[in-house]
């Protein structure tokens, strides 16, 4: 078969059109020639004899005659064994090797396997000759860093074959043919470990999709206690630029437990992926003992690579998450930012000469956000395992602003709102969540009626300090200002939380569970306190004491000692108890532990 | 040698169309007309209709001028013979220097494999101790300074330019008043700086054009400097004037505008810039500082905004101090460990205690009754801003903290500063300057 070729007509900015000779077809690849080099590009708009390319590359030095070739398929990563690890760009690229091959760096037109073909893996066959099957069904497993990664059918294989032959375990290359399939016409098919699958088409083979309630622990008290994600869930990262968005992500890809981390650095700083590059192969990983990388996948198209395959990123991830879920695993998608992946789109649609909507984002903006938010899930699979694919993203709003389109139209696909807030930041007030406004549709770790208790001290203490601001300290009632008193302390002790402290930095749910009961006794109990000197200097001290509390390691001496001081502290003042909170706590009491 | 085209059929601002054969994209072309010659870059091909930026501008061009395609994207020369000229934003000398020729190197290569990057973990120390104490700046970073017009910008750059530790210097100046080049060229010459500074100038009457070129020399003489093992510090001042020329020639070019009616690349493009900051593992470095000043001092503005999206932090320079709220150094976290003990928990601490004192300063200025806390949070935020925050202050990094210290114990018992009881007790001066005073 010929493959479809054509000409360059048009350079502009890495948008090329191209006179087409033959069939092409929609985000077809090709490869535009430049000298001796080949430019990925993808098929965006056709018109006529024409079609619109987005290259992959900086586009200097092409010119108008330069020939290019259709591939006849849509732009898609490679799916096998192997993957956990590595570092890729947005087309797949391994960054690494690349770099052995180029030096300090990029070179356009440079593609690489995404996969290492010379490596072998120990495979164990699971099914037998004679089987039926299709799609999606485990023929083998071979061992993949702690996990059974399942070789499976591949996904674009349509309707149900049987099994004529399966390799006998041993050790393969990936490209090595591990089974036979035959159909019902008797055509029959060679499979290795290896095949594609095209970025932007979700991955369905499961048998159902459940609601999302099982707590995807980040092991950060605000989120876990107060914010929660669930695993399979979605969630969102606004905030204004300097607020930590960032930092968060990072974090919390350290120690949320789930099986599998994928990070989509998507038109970002550099530097803060080469962060997680050269730590995560010196951490180790508290659940499994190996490294963090040896569970993490890194996508990384950073703000100066080329803005075409920053589209093309978040989709490799999701589809990457999407593969390992097929496995039964828990896998979280960290995508950083999604606002530069909407700049993506939005720059190719003004090369087009699309009609601007809002802000000149294209008008299909909310469709495909939501649409991707949607390959989010917690499924159950044809073997009856459950997998999940929960994704987190960060935006990045023009001017902090959160009525800008790419908030709003996230923050209608997603089920938690961290929200970032500039005046906590400013303040160091970290992790600068606002806690006011964030919401999450997720059942707490704790216990949502204990925590709704908790953000309503929030609420009425801040209500107080708006008040105070208008009729200072001295017009407040003392009722009033230890309201406030305790607002601030659930802020300052609880709420925020050192990153930088090995112990503080994170905290499992266990600890939250254990130091919430004496958040919650010192927000519920009325104490004896003369004045607002008396009262501020108590909550002070209280201060004080948490906070070296929570600094110190989970059940050693010193944090039980800290533990005696605060609980001598809160008795020693302590007069009576709210009513509701003591109503509310006999009730579940014993959920709390 | 190419053919010479002498039929411009159109001409747009800046920007010429002609009819062409076999053009590249980004390629340089030769255009001369009666006022002289100018170099121009393709920035458009469709067909045989070849679209062009003339760096001197379009004014003045006519319709029978030469255009003649040189078959090779914008060069500059690479050489230590840079040393202490100035240039302008094509390359050509703006001092009385000789022309240079030799070893042309490209602009605007392609950006570091980010595996190939390391993490930044040298401090650059500055003097200034709102900079090395508050949020240090690290080598390989990229950090802009927020300001408005008026502000002691260039100033706190040249002061930067003469007090950094790091090997060369690259000035690139951009829309800058002519005033400002002279100011930056006496300093550093006065200082004796000049001899390990290079500096490209566009000043506010050349053509537009130019300016676009200032960052992507800059940098690229910056980067042969860095592989060759050299620390090199980027100064380019001011940022808003690039993305003003980005806009003109966008909108020259008939492109959908997005906010405010900069192009919608303006973060792609700035990004571009910014991210040749990089630490070259076994070579040297490139760190960058971008003055941005704010229209209308609205930090909102997509100048600042997507600016503050790409860069490592911010420094905000406001009523002539550098601002402690907002300036953030984002890899300060890197090298404040290995300073003295003491760094961070005194940095944070006195930061949320300078909030405090801002507080207190709004309740007085309502006219509430000031509390015995109060009082001394109101001394401490004017001491804070005397003896630290003054720009004019030159002091190394240890002096500083233990002039925290003092601020801190002359002002509050030590159970008041919020800062962990590890640190209080290594570091609480045993004798505050108020004691002092008064035994003597």
């Amino acid at each position: 078969m010929t493959r479809t070729t054509g000409t360059v007509f048009g350079v502009n900015g890495n948008m090329v059109t191209v006179d087409v000779k033959g069939d092409v077809s929609l985000n077809e690849v090709g490869y535009i020639s430049v000298g001796d080099q080949k430019l990925k590009s993808e098929v965006i708009r056709i018109r006529g004899k024409q079609a619109e390319m987005q290259v992959f590359e900086q586009t200097g030095g092409i010119g108008v005659g330069d020939t290019v070739e259709f591939s006849g398929e849509m732009l898609a990563v490679e799916l096998g064994p192997g993957l956990l690890g590595q570092v890729y760009d947005g087309l797949q690229n391994p960054l690494p090797q690349l770099a052995e091959q180029a030096g300090f760096f990029l070179k356009r037109g440079l593609y690489l396997d995404a996969i290492d073909k010379a490596r072998s893996w120990e495979f164990t066959p699971k099914l037998e000759a004679g089987a039926t099957v299709s799609a999606g069904d485990t023929i083998g497993t071979v061992p993949e860093g702690i996990f059974d990664h399942r070789i499976m059918v591949p996904f674009n294989i349509s309707g149900e074959w049987t099994v004529r032959k399966v390799a006998p375990k041993g050790s393969y290359k990936v490209d090595d043919t591990i089974c036979q399939i035959e159909d019902a016409k008797g055509t029959t098919q060679d499979l290795s470990m290896l095949f594609e699958w095209p970025v932007k088409r979700a991955i369905s083979l499961f048998e159902e999709r459940y609601k999302p309630t099982e707590p995807m622990v980040t092991k950060i008290r605000m989120i876990d206690t107060f914010f929660p994600v669930a695993r399979g869930g979605t969630y969102c990262i606004p905030g204004p630029f300097g607020a930590g968005k960032t930092v968060l992500q990072q974090i919390t890809s350290r120690h949320a437990e789930v099986d599998i981390v994928i990070v989509a650095a998507c038109g970002e700083r550099a530097g803060e992926v080469v962060e997680t590059l050269q730590e995560f192969p010196e951490l180790t990983d508290p659940r499994t003992g190996r490294t963090l990388m040896e569970r993490t996948v890194i996508i990384c198209n950073t703000s100066s690579m080329p803005v075409a395959s920053r589209e093309a990123s978040v989709y490799t991830a999701v589809t990457i998450a999407e593969y390992y879920r097929q496995m039964g695993l828990n896998v979280l998608l960290l995508a950083d930012s999604t606002s530069r992946w909407a700049q993506a789109m939005r720059e190719m649609s003004g090369r087009l000469e699309e009609i601007p909507g809002e802000e000149a984002f294209p008008a299909y903006l909310e469709s495909v956000i939501a649409s991707f938010y949607e390959r989010a899930g917690v499924v159950r699979l044809k073997d009856g395992s459950f997998g999940s694919v929960t994704i987190g993203g960060t935006v990045s709003p023009a001017g902090g602003n959160f009525e800008e389109p790419v908030t709003q139209a996230t923050l209608k696909v997603v089920g938690a709102f961290h929200g970032l807030s500039r005046e906590r930041s400013d303040a160091r007030k970290y992790p600068a969540i606002h806690p006011l406004e964030s919401w999450s549709k997720y059942p707490s770790a704790i216990n949502d009626e204990l925590v709704a208790y908790c953000r309503d001290i929030l609420l009425r203490g801040n209500e107080v300090s708006q008040m105070m601001k208008v009729v200072g300290e001295e017009g407040t009632s003392l009722e009033d200002f230890v309201l406030y008193q305790k607002s601030e302390f659930l802020d300052s002790a609880y709420m925020q939380q050192n990153s930088f402290d090995p112990v503080d930095g994170s905290v499992t749910i266990e600890r939250q569970r254990h130091i919430f009961r004496i958040l919650f006794d010192v927000l519920a109990s009325e104490f004896d306190l003369h004045d607002k000197d008396n009262a501020r200097s108590y909550f002070n001290q209280l201060r004080q004491i948490y906070l070296d509390y929570n600094t110190s390691e989970w059940e050693s001496d010193a944090f039980a000692s800290r533990e005696a001081e605060l609980v001598k502290l809160i008795n020693e003042k302590r007069t009576g108890y709210d009513s509701t909170a003591e109503e509310i706590r006999n009730r579940v009491g014993s959920a709390v532990g | 040698m190419k053919k010479i085209y002498s039929r411009i059929e159109e001409i747009a601002g800046n920007v010429i169309t002609v009819t062409a054969e076999d053009v590249r994209y980004s390629e340089l072309a030769l255009v001369t007309s009666g006022h002289g010659k100018s170099l121009a870059e393709v920035i458009r091909l469709r067909g045989n209709k070849v679209s062009l930026q003339v760096y001197s501008g379009g004014r003045g061009v006519s319709t029978g001028d030469e255009v003649q395609f040189l078959g090779r994207p914008m060069q500059v020369s690479f050489s230590d013979n840079l040393l202490g000229r100035i240039f302008d934003g094509s390359g050509r000398p703006r001092d009385k220097g000789p022309t240079l020729e030799e070893n042309l190197i490209e602009i605007g290569g392609p950006s570091v494999n980010p595996s190939k990057r390391i993490i930044p973990r040298n401090m650059i120390r500055t003097g200034i101790p709102m900079i090395d104490l508050f949020n240090t700046l690290v080598e390989s970073q990229k950090l802009p300074i927020f300001s408005v017009s008026g502000e002691p910008y260039n100033e706190l750059l040249s002061r930067i330019a003469m007090q950094a530790e790091v090997d060369l210097i690259i000035l690139g100046g951009m829309g800058l008043k002519y005033d400002d080049f002279l100011f930056f060229r006496d300093t550093l010459e006065k200082g004796g700086a000049m001899d390990r500074t290079i500096f490209f100038v566009h000043t506010a009457s050349d053509p537009v054009v130019e300016c676009l070129m200032v960052p992507d020399i800059s940098l690229a003489v910056a980067e042969k400097f860095a592989l060759q093992g050299k620390r090199v510090l980027v100064l380019l001042t001011d940022m808003t004037n690039f993305a003003d020329s980005l806009k003109e020639i966008a909108i020259t070019m008939e492109q959908v505008p997005s906010n405010r009616g900069y192009p919608g690349d303006l973060y792609s493009q700035l990004a571009a810039r910014y991210e040749k900051a990089v630490d070259f593992e076994g070579a040297g470095s490139i760190t960058t500082l971008g003055v941005t000043t704010m229209p209308g001092d609205d930090v909102t503005h997509p100048v600042p905004d997507n600016t503050g999206y790409i860069t490592e932090g911010q420094y905000y320079l406001r009523g002539g101090r550098i601002e402690p709220f907002g300036s953030l150094s984002r890899l300060k976290q890197m090298v404040n460990d290995t300073t003295r003990a003491d760094h961070r928990g005194l940095m944070d601490g006195m930061i949320r205690l300078y909030a405090n004192y801002k507080e207190s300063v709004e309740k007085k200025s309502m006219g509430f009754r000031m509390s015995e806390w109060d009082q001394k949070l109101l001394r401490y935020g004017a001491l804070f801003e005397a003896k630290m925050m003054d720009l004019t202050v030159n002091i190394p990094l240890e002096e500083a903290l233990d002039l925290g210290w003092e601020i801190l114990a002359e002002c509050f018992q030590s159970d008041e500063t919020g800062l962990q009881s590890k640190l209080l007790d290594q570091f609480w001066p045993r004798k505050s300057i108020r004691d002092e005073q008064e035994t003597a």
